[in-house]
């Protein structure tokens, strides 16, 4: 299951969808459309939610917690934003293995999910080598 | 045409207004769009938001695009292979929450098609220059490593 918002953290989930050869992926995202642009059938939507928006983050977690336990994936991805958080914190309780990619905006600190997603990540990463050293996280590479 | 772009989520009146007086300087056909339903420039076309259609024909059409340093604005130009150039939010301003702008345009401004405009001046004389590179979409080794690296970390 990889999933991340519509905008720039869809990009480039996009940009990184050859890690996932050979395998059975769901892609989840805000955004209605945004999949049958890239070519890919097998997309679910989730609500888009902040972290200044209590109640709709709760229905967001809820149309998550659905999906995954719909889904039951074995890996979760997210490279952002909240609803990536989201389903790592409750994928990691169902027994996935969750992997965060930080958003490459990110040149100087990890974003506030990506500091969020830390605890819920087994593989936390940054796609910056500063940042990732700054924080004990891991760097293989970036998108651009 | 030159497509400007300040993103989804913000308006960006500081660096559309010195777009527009640009265009009125020396008569260049810019469409803007603005996150702003309240904004109209002079000597831009405008819209307040694009749906990804609308979007990519103007990114297609253009012959450079001008943005906010987010990475929506990069992806976009790397997408078409044209040059792009950046113009920085700043949170001192009040334009954005912190300095990531400024910090994503220190560590992109040395590759190829990413063009960094600091202030107007600068604005203006990248807008004006005709010898600007494309940024290619070329598959980049770090890009390559990133795969890899996720390929071997999945499927163990």
């Amino acid at each position: 299951m990889a999933i991340a918002s519509g905008g720039g953290h869809w990009e480039q989930m996009m940009m990184l969808r050859d890690a996932f050869a050979g395998h059975d992926v769901t892609f989840v995202t805000t955004l209605a459309g945004l999949g049958e642009r890239s070519g890919l059938s097998n997309v679910r939507i989730v609500p888009d939610c902040n972290r200044n928006k209590p109640v709709r983050a709760f229905f967001a977690l809820l149309r998550i917690l659905w999906v995954i336990i719909s889904l039951r994936p074995q890996v979760i991805i997210s490279t952002g934003a909240l609803p990536g958080v989201i389903a790592l914190a409750l994928g990691k309780r169902l027994g996935a293995r969750t992997i965060w990619v930080d958003s490459i905006a990110n040149a100087e600190e990890f974003s506030m999910a990506g500091a969020l997603a830390r605890n819920h990540a087994h593989l936390w990463m940054s796609q910056w080598p500063s940042v990732a050293t700054d924080n004990g996280a891991t760097y293989a590479g970036s998108v651009l | 045409m030159i497509f400007a772009t300040v993103g989804t989520q913000l308006p960006f009146p500081r660096f559309l207004s010195a777009l527009d007086a640009i265009a009125a300087k020396h008569g260049l056909d810019i469409f803007a769009q603005t996150c702003d339903p309240g904004a109209s420039y002079a000597h831009m076309k405008s819209a307040a938001h694009c749906d990804p259609a609308t979007f990519d024909g103007h990114i297609k059409t253009a012959d450079r695009i001008v943005g906010h340093a987010g990475i929506g604005t990069i992806l976009s130009a790397r997408k078409v292979q044209k040059p792009v150039i950046l113009y920085p939010r700043r949170a001192s301003l009040g334009e954005h929450r912190n300095e990531h702008q400024l910090a994503t345009v220190k560590s992109l401004e040395n590759r190829t098609g990413i063009y960094v405009a600091y202030d107007d001046e600068q604005l203006e004389a990248l807008m004006l220059r005709d010898d600007l590179e494309p940024l290619r979409s070329d598959d980049s080794p770090a890009r390559a490593s990133l795969i890899g690296y996720l390929h071997d970390y999945i499927g163990a």
